[in-house]
């Protein structure tokens, strides 16, 4: 620390900054649990970049690099640049279009050189950042429906381009930062109905076609009848309950099976299926004859990955088994190990006890941003910190929810833990623009 | 600033809460509820792997191993790591073509993956082994041998005492209690099924750890849990391996059986079994085809006579007779019978090999010439015994005497599957005449010649002989001496073998003295007179010829005699004790007599002569089978290929059966009961075939 600048320490918050060495500490062993192979030497090992240990410690300090360079900038080129920077974000996932290469069947990597970068998963710190400033915006009122959908198109957006290269997991990221909506004043009607829909989809999914119809008929009539007076009264009521129940009844059994048969790819049907543990009906798998054809050799269990996960994590018992001592996560029974399934090394390892304190150190994380925002002036630090833990959020939820077999498995990784240099790099670029702007939280009001 | 909906910041936090809870709950389920996982975590990653100790080795007297472990290889493969070899060659040195190769190497991958080695060919034969050896460098990509340990019989002798060793079936598995697992192998008769636990030893257990892939890829635990292989232990037997050698070479080609034992210890020496079969048959690769082979041959190779086959028991018994009359007081060592070429006094008269006055003039006399009108007479006597005044209870007190002498009842050797032979009793002839019978009824059947109902085995035969040498008791016979490293389990098991039976020392020793001295004489003036002698020991014997019958094509025939001889020398000191017999051999003097006298030069000089050599070539030579057998034999082979054409309406078994083309090879030789027109019996062979079925789906239906 010089003269010119003596405050680079100055205002962080230390809770979040140990929090998150500890959780890169943890992948890191993680990994090494996954992929250390016995009598290798360890530490030659650890610094011959041949090994994934190896290679995520250095990401680590490269990404240590950049967060500290984040911490140099001034607070203000964050306000001033947000806009460019989703520019910036949406000209790089145009660019996956014509210059993507085809790794594991995504289409939206872009190889530079030896390494490879994926803008799905930079994009949002733009997003992140482009929706924070829209809504400190002086003149955005967001209790007009006009700024609620402007805001929702800056989100959407950028999820569309991302689901066009079939990333189907990247994508739902974007509709965490309705929560941040939410938060400052999305009418939470708008969110009872979304999550409404969502219960109707699920439910479209469990229970049989016309015995769903005649629940919802049911229902329907009961409203009536208990509010039979009133109906009478104002008639409009009425209207409303038979239009909600039509909706409700063509989602039910035009939309869905529609977005099954058209929209959905069968592998991801297939995934849907799989986590609410059902076959997929025959009429949907028919839908997708063509693609079908085109799969060649052999058919796999689309339940393998979770079955085998949750093999991993309830073998682990109430202490677990012990790093490398684990059999399952370490022998490769778990498909996708060091990245998408990494808690299975956590939850088999350490049991229990090591998945409670792991999900304890996340619920940390999560409520201290929570905190931190709410003590923000500016209306841009706080819209930011909402955004950062509800992509946090969303990514623990879904991720260790895939592994225990209550999500559907779209590859998300776990923040900070997952193998992978462009998510370990764009989470801690997120995490440290928080740390910067909250260090100077005291400042003028932006 | 005021902040608006400041509200709403617990609400997202308690939705964070919220899920978090989900988790945890769902986790907790997992780990903590849920037992299942860990069981699927532990079918996925470890495998046990048995460790098979070496069986124990079975010695004979001297100490040499009759029963050892070799080991053979295995040529293992694993489909995924097969790359880069020259097929070609590779079939060539194992002599099968590129087809068979591929289909086992898919079958290796249907069986274990293709990442984990399985066997592409078992027990590979030295020759292909040597040759594989050899070129192994060539495809050390993906093949490696894989030695395991075999049965291997180095005298290529006493199979039907050792028995052999196969892998264990559902139903040994279900009878086990779950001892015994699919893939072990087991005893199946013999001494290796009888001391199977003492042979076996202890199975270990290793539990590997295996990857995704099937393969293992380390000690689970550094073989915390594991458990150590413990070697069979080796026993001690008292077979003569080279007088069992003998034993087995005289019997080629005829059907009978032959047992020595030692008297004093109830030690088997020898036993054999013919026609018998090479053991090293049924080890190796060709184990399941010969095994095919002997199950399907009606001599019935696999067949243990020694213990199983009951067979009249013809003049053997008349010593056995003789001491009980002694015994029972109805006859002296001075009474007489005026023979006269047969026995009157009953319906049937019983006829006597010799005709001339006074060979049965007294009980010496009586049993050197094997007077059947003599023991006929005693047996009545027996029976009517006049102390008793009822023949029930004689006949009740006779089979008293037989069943001490071993008769009529399994003796528990140590090897399974006995058979007991048969003593009759007063049930049986209520049974047969209706209560209505007296001393006469058995007499005449000629049950004091040792035939009517009477059956023995060769076994109790020896055995009986042991017991009138030792002048009264046995010892159970067996075949093990000790146990190497006998433990109390050990104990219990033999300890039957060790204990004395003295059964039979009521009678004075006069008696025995007398009998004893009419076998001598048996071989001195008597029925057995024209073998040579060995010079310096003396045998006593007996012979016995035994009428049979056999029922061929639903019709009784009229066999030619067993011949039969029992023996025991040398007289001053017992040691060695035989018995033989050689179906339709004729004249126990004739085959059995010489057999067992070359048995004993064998075993008590522990060689032969030169002109010994020569007969023993001479016995080996002759081809003694029943010519039944031929016919047999077609008939079980004919039915089977229409059974075999019946079910796959295959024709290329049952074509050389069919009336037209019939192979004359085949055909029984014409010989002295057979059935008159040899066109009919073969018409009656194909007549089975005649059926519906068989004329709608045959092209040959218009020959038969």
């Amino acid at each position: 620390m010089n003269e010119r600048n003596p405050t680079i320490s100055k205002g962080i918050d230390w809770t979040l900054a140990w929090i998150y060495l500890l959780l890169v500490g943890i992948g890191i062993t993680a990994i090494f649990a996954v992929t250390y192979k016995e009598g290798n030497p360890v530490l030659q090992s650890f610094l011959g970049f041949k090994t994934d240990y190896s290679k995520q410690f250095y990401f680590f300090l490269a990404s240590g690099v950049i967060g500290v360079f984040i911490l140099l900038t001034d607070s203000k080129f964050f306000t001033a640049t947000a806009n460019l920077w989703y520019a910036f974000g949406i000209f790089l996932l145009l660019l996956v279009f014509p210059f993507h290469s085809s790794v594991k069947g995504t289409e939206s990597i872009i190889r530079f050189g030896g390494f490879q970068f994926q803008p799905a998963e930079f994009c949002k710190i733009c997003v992140c950042l482009a929706l924070a400033k829209y809504l400190s915006r002086p003149d955005t009122d967001f209790t007009k429906v006009r700024s609620q959908l402007i805001a929702a198109g800056i989100v959407l957006f950028p999820a569309a381009l991302t689901l066009m290269q079939s990333e189907t997991g990247l994508a739902l990221v974007y509709f965490s930062f309705f929560i941040v909506m939410y938060r400052e004043g999305l009418p939470s009607t708008i969110l009872v109905i979304g999550f409404s829909l969502a219960g109707l989809v699920v439910a479209t999914l469990l229970v049989e076609k016309n015995l769903l119809a005649l629940i919802l008929t049911g229902i329907a009539f009961l409203f009536i009848y208990f509010m039979g007076r009133q109906t009478r009264r104002r008639r409009f009521i009425l209207f409303n309950v038979i239009l909600l129940w039509l909706i409700c009844v063509g989602v039910q059994r035009f939309g869905v099976p529609f977005a099954f048969k058209h929209v959905l790819k069968l592998y991801q049907v297939e995934r849907i299926y799989s986590t609410v543990g059902k076959e997929v009906p025959k009429e949907y798998v028919e839908a997708h004859q063509r693609e079908l054809e085109v799969q060649t050799g052999k058919k796999k269990d689309p339940d393998y990955n979770v079955k085998q996960s949750k093999i991993a994590i309830g073998s682990g018992g109430f202490a677990g088994k012990g790093l490398l001592r684990s059999t399952q996560t370490r022998y490769g029974f778990v498909p996708e190990q060091r990245t998408d399934f990494i808690f299975d090394t956590i939850g088999e390892g350490f049991g229990f006890i090591g998945s409670i304190v792991m999900l304890g150190i996340y619920l940390i994380l999560l409520f201290r941003i929570v905190t931190m925002a709410e003590r923000q002036r500016s209306v841009f630090s706080r819209c930011y910190a909402y955004g950062v833990a509800a992509v946090f959020f969303f990514h623990l939820t879904i991720n260790i929810g895939m592994t225990i077999g209550l999500a559907p498995v779209i590859g998300i990784p776990l923040p900070f833990i997952s193998y992978g240099g462009t998510s370990l790099l764009t989470f801690t670029i997120l995490l440290f623009i928080l740390i910067r702007l909250d260090a100077d939280r005291q400042m003028v009001l932006r | 600033m005021p902040v608006f909906n400041q509200s709403r910041s617990r609400i997202i936090r308690i939705i964070f809460l919220a899920t978090f809870l989900v988790l945890t709950a769902q986790i907790f389920h997992l780990q903590v509820i849920s037992r299942e996982y860990k069981k699927q975590a532990d079918i996925n990653a470890i495998f046990a792997k048995r460790i098979y100790p070496s069986r124990g080795i079975i010695f004979d007297r001297k100490n040499k191993a009759i029963l050892n472990n070799i080991l053979m290889y295995d040529l293992m493969v694993t489909p995924s790591e097969v790359k880069g070899i020259d097929t070609n060659y590779f079939c060539q040195l194992m002599e099968i073509d590129t087809a068979e190769f591929n289909k086992r190497i898919k079958i290796a991958i249907i069986k274990n993956k293709a990442f984990r080695p399985s066997a592409f060919e078992e027990l590979l034969t030295p020759q292909k082994y040597a040759r594989m050896e050899e070129n192994m460098w060539r495809f050390s990509n993906g093949f490696f041998l894989q030695p395991r340990p075999v049965r291997s019989y180095p005298y290529n002798s006493a199979e039907h005492i050792l028995g052999y060793i196969n892998e264990v079936d559902t139903s040994i598995i279900n009878k086990s209690n779950g001892f015994y697992l699919p893939g072990d192998y087991s005893g199946r008769t013999g001494l290796e099924q009888y001391y199977e636990k003492v042979l076996m030893g202890h199975r270990g257990t290793e539990l590997w750890i295996k990857d995704n892939f099937n393969r293992l890829v380390g000690h689970y635990q550094s073989g915390a849990f594991d458990t150590v292989a413990v070697a069979g232990r080796n026993l001690r037997t008292y077979i003569d391996v080279e007088v069992q050698q003998l034993a087995e070479k005289l019997l080629t080609t005829k059907v009978g059986a032959i047992v020595a034992i030692e008297p004093k210890t109830g030690g088997i020496i020898a036993m054999a079994s013919g026609p018998g079969y090479n053991p090293n048959d049924l080890t190796g690769p060709f184990k399941q085809k010969n095994y095919t082979k002997m199950v399907l041959d009606v001599s019935t190779p696999l067949y243990n006579r020694a213990i199983k086959g009951q067979y009249p028991g013809g003049s053997t018994y008349k010593p056995l007779g003789a001491l009980i009359g002694l015994d029972e007081g109805v006859i002296t060592p001075e009474s007489g019978y005026p023979c006269r070429g047969a026995y009157y006094e009953c319906t049937r008269p019983i006829k006597c090999l010799e005709k001339w006055p006074g060979h049965a003039a007294n009980l010496r006399l009586a049993i050197a010439h094997s007077c059947n009108a003599f023991f006929s007479s005693t047996i009545r006597k027996t029976i009517d015994n006049p102390k008793y005044h009822n023949p029930r209870i004689g006949l009740t007190k006779w089979k008293e005497y037989c069943t001490a002498f071993g008769y009529g009842h399994r003796l528990g050797v140590d090897i399974p599957n006995e058979n007991g032979g048969n003593i009759p009793d007063t049930t049986a002839y209520d049974k047969e005449y209706r209560g209505q019978w007296n001393s006469c009824t058995m007499t005449g059947g000629g049950l004091g010649i040792g035939q009517d109902k009477m059956l023995v085995t060769p076994l109790q035969m020896a055995n009986a002989i042991c017991i009138v040498a030792n002048k009264g008791y046995y010892y159970l016979p067996h075949f093990v001496k000790s146990i190497d490293d006998e433990n109390v389990e050990d104990t219990a098991l033999i300890n039957k073998f060790r204990k004395k039976h003295a059964v039979l020392t009521h009678i004075s020793d006069d008696a025995y003295e007398v009998v004893i001295s009419g076998m001598e004489d048996v071989t001195e003036v008597g029925t057995a007179a024209y073998i040579p002698k060995i010079p310096g020991i003396n045998i006593c014997a007996k012979t016995g010829t035994a009428q049979n019958k056999r029922v061929i094509d639903k019709k009784v025939v009229e066999l030619k005699d067993h011949s039969l001889f029992v023996c025991f020398a040398p007289r001053e000191d017992p040691k060695i004790a035989v018995s033989v017999i050689i179906e339709n051999g004729g004249f126990g003097s004739t085959w059995a007599g010489p057999m067992a006298y070359l048995l004993i030069e064998k075993y008590l000089t522990d060689s032969l002569r030169a002109d010994r050599l020569k007969e023993v070539d001479r016995i080996a030579a002759t081809n003694l089978m029943p010519s039944y057998l031929t016919r047999e034999q077609f008939k079980a082979d004919s039915i089977r290929a229409f059974e075999w054409f019946r079910m796959t309406n295959d024709s290329s078994y049952i074509d050389k059966y069919t009336y037209e083309k019939i192979d004359d090879s085949l055909l029984p030789k014409r010989q002295t009961p057979l059935p008159a027109e040899k066109k009919k019996n073969t018409i009656a062979a194909v007549a089975i075939i005649d059926d519906k079925n068989f004329r709608k789906k045959s092209s040959f239906a218009t020959s038969s």
